[in-house]
């Protein structure tokens, strides 16, 4: 019997592969295609506390096994996805991580308060349909908010310690590969109380259209993601699980059950898929098959076994 | 899986790909498709020019590196189709004029089967294509090469206009329709918007529009829009 289980701060992963934040929508979507209840979570769609129409013009551009995105959060708010969303999400069997952005501090504060209060009177009801936070420090997209707290470690723990304070659902916070410093912020966080750090979120990247001599992009940046940051990803969630005792959940181009052996052995707990949901419709259910398949054909019985043997 | 029947070109880097699988599939509906591993990283959308009996057909123009990969599909080659996706034009009753400009005309080809006795307008920068399959479909057809196509449609005279094309003709075509409802007459103006896509099923919001009642997905609440809920910023 292959056990695929992990746990982060009490919450159980059938298997270590969940869905990445803004790739997955909330889930609706691809639970057309495939029972999306085989899988060990879900993030959903980055939220912020109100409405965000995202940004203008180009959003995704190809790169050489990546890609750039410009949607810049585009997302319902937090109301409105507690209203639409969790009936959704209370019918999903996995674990369910609320993705959580912001403009500025009160925002964060202010959103993950909704979340607690909803998770409150769902417990009085029956059981919550959040189980954890993931705290958004880095989205590179956004001109206010977003990075700008990723970046600087002491911005980045005024946010994680105003919002450890405003919620006692398990809390993830997103690293940034941009921070100056991402084991040291990781550090950090764990001693402002975060249960999880995820990593990375995307680089910071550009793409010149030489013919109209401008960035395609109307913020002129955007952040890569894909199978190019794969070799970076992997090396900073290695760097930092050596650093931190909170579990890692490691991010960045993975398209296969060996790179998802590859993240593990670097010391991640669980991992997510974010771009490889675009390449393959049913990235998902087709990991979960192919991780079970490689674990039997190399004889690991689990992944305690391999985690951050490296 | 799907298999190649044909990819035959019909003229300047325009391709028609006929495969055999699929799920059918509406007016104005699209597919997801790729004939390639990992690189390039996103399948391409499609629009479906019309249903086989035994799969779907495709017309396409070569842009860039994946609509080059299925340029060179033979006839026995595999590849991945995802869909139906999207929301297509409506059956409607009434005049109908169908406007395409350039490869704009592909899914207007499905349009002319399923609402015959329509008016059709096939307009080219160069050199033109598919316009003969179109004329037996057609009440009457009007082709134009080199001019706008929009120039030669009396938008006063259809209760229902459906029109595929580049950004400008689309935006042009919204203003013939709010001209047309300042005259006194009231078509009903869809356009099939082209956009960048990742996911085509609605959840990474990477082909937005900006609509009036805000932000639309391109891939699941369109392809096809109302001209007057559309905001174009360019």
């Amino acid at each position: 019997m292959i056990n695929t289980t992990a746990t982060i701060a009490g919450v159980h992963f059938k298997n270590p592969i969940v869905m990445a934040s803004g790739t997955f929508g909330f889930g609706r979507e691809y639970g057309k295609l495939y029972n999306v209840s085989l899988l060990g979570g879900i993030s959903g769609k980055g939220l912020t506390l109100h409405a965000k129409a995202g940004n203008p013009g180009v959003r995704v551009y190809e790169t050489a096994s990546g890609m750039l995105n410009s949607v810049g959060l585009e997302n319902p708010g937090v109301e409105a996805f507690l209203a639409k969303e969790l009936p959704y999400w209370e019918t999903l069997d996995t674990a369910r991580i609320v993705n959580l952005g912001g403009n500025t501090l009160a925002d964060y504060v202010l959103g993950a308060e909704l979340i607690q209060r909803d998770a409150d009177a769902r417990l009085l009801r029956g059981k919550p349909a959040v189980d954890m936070i993931e705290l958004n420090i880095s989205c590179p997209n956004v001109k206010e908010g977003g990075i700008a707290f990723g970046v600087k470690t002491p911005a980045a723990l005024e946010v994680v310690r105003a919002v450890r304070a405003a919620t006692r659902l398990p809390l993830a916070v997103k690293l940034s590969p941009n921070a100056e410093d991402i084991a040291e912020m990781a550090e950090m966080c764990e001693a402002e109380g975060a249960d999880a750090v995820s990593l990375i979120n995307t680089i910071s990247g550009m793409k010149i259209d030489v013919r109209r001599r401008r960035s395609v992009f109307n913020n002129l940046y955007a952040g890569l993601s894909g199978p190019a940051i794969k070799p970076v990803a992997l090396r900073m969630v290695h760097q930092v699980s050596k650093r931190v005792s909170i579990p890692v959940i490691g991010m960045g181009g993975i398209t296969s059950a060996t790179d998802i052996i590859e993240f593990i052995m670097a010391g991640a707990t669980v991992i997510q898929v974010g771009t490889y949901n675009f390449m393959n419709l049913r990235a998902g259910s087709t990991l979960v098959e192919e991780l079970q398949q490689f674990m039997a054909e190399e004889n690991i019985s689990s992944l305690d076994e391999i985690r951050g043997i490296v | 899986m799907a298999t190649v029947i044909s990819n035959e070109r019909l003229g300047d880097g325009v391709y028609h790909l006929v495969v055999e699988g699929g799920n059918g599939g509406a007016m104005g509906q699209f597919y997801m498709l790729r004939a390639w591993g990992a690189y390039p990283l996103l399948s391409r959308p499609l629009s479906i020019h019309q249903v086989n009996d035994s799969g779907v057909d495709f017309l396409y123009h070569v842009v860039g590196e994946g609509t080059e990969i299925l340029a060179g599909l033979k006839p026995g080659d595999k590849l991945e189709l995802e869909g139906p996706f999207g929301t297509g034009f409506p059956h409607v009753e009434g005049k109908v004029a169908l406007v395409g400009g350039g490869i704009g005309i592909a899914p207007l080809y499905y349009c002319a089967q399923e609402l015959p006795e329509s008016d059709i307008y096939l307009g080219f920068s160069r050199e033109p294509f598919r316009t003969e399959a179109f004329r037996p479909l057609a009440a009457e057809l009007t082709v134009d090469v080199g001019g706008h196509i929009l120039d030669s449609v009396d938008f006063t005279a259809y209760d229902h206009i459906f029109v595929c094309g580049p950004h400008p003709m689309l935006k042009a075509a919204q203003l013939k329709g709010i001209a047309a409802e300042t005259a006194g007459k009231r078509p009903d103006v869809y356009l099939s918007l082209e956009n960048r896509m990742a996911c085509g099923i609605g959840a990474c919001l990477v082909c937005s529009v900006s609509c009036k009642d805000g932000q639309r997905k391109a891939c699941a609440d369109g392809p096809v829009f109302l001209a007057g809920e559309v905001l174009f910023h360019d």
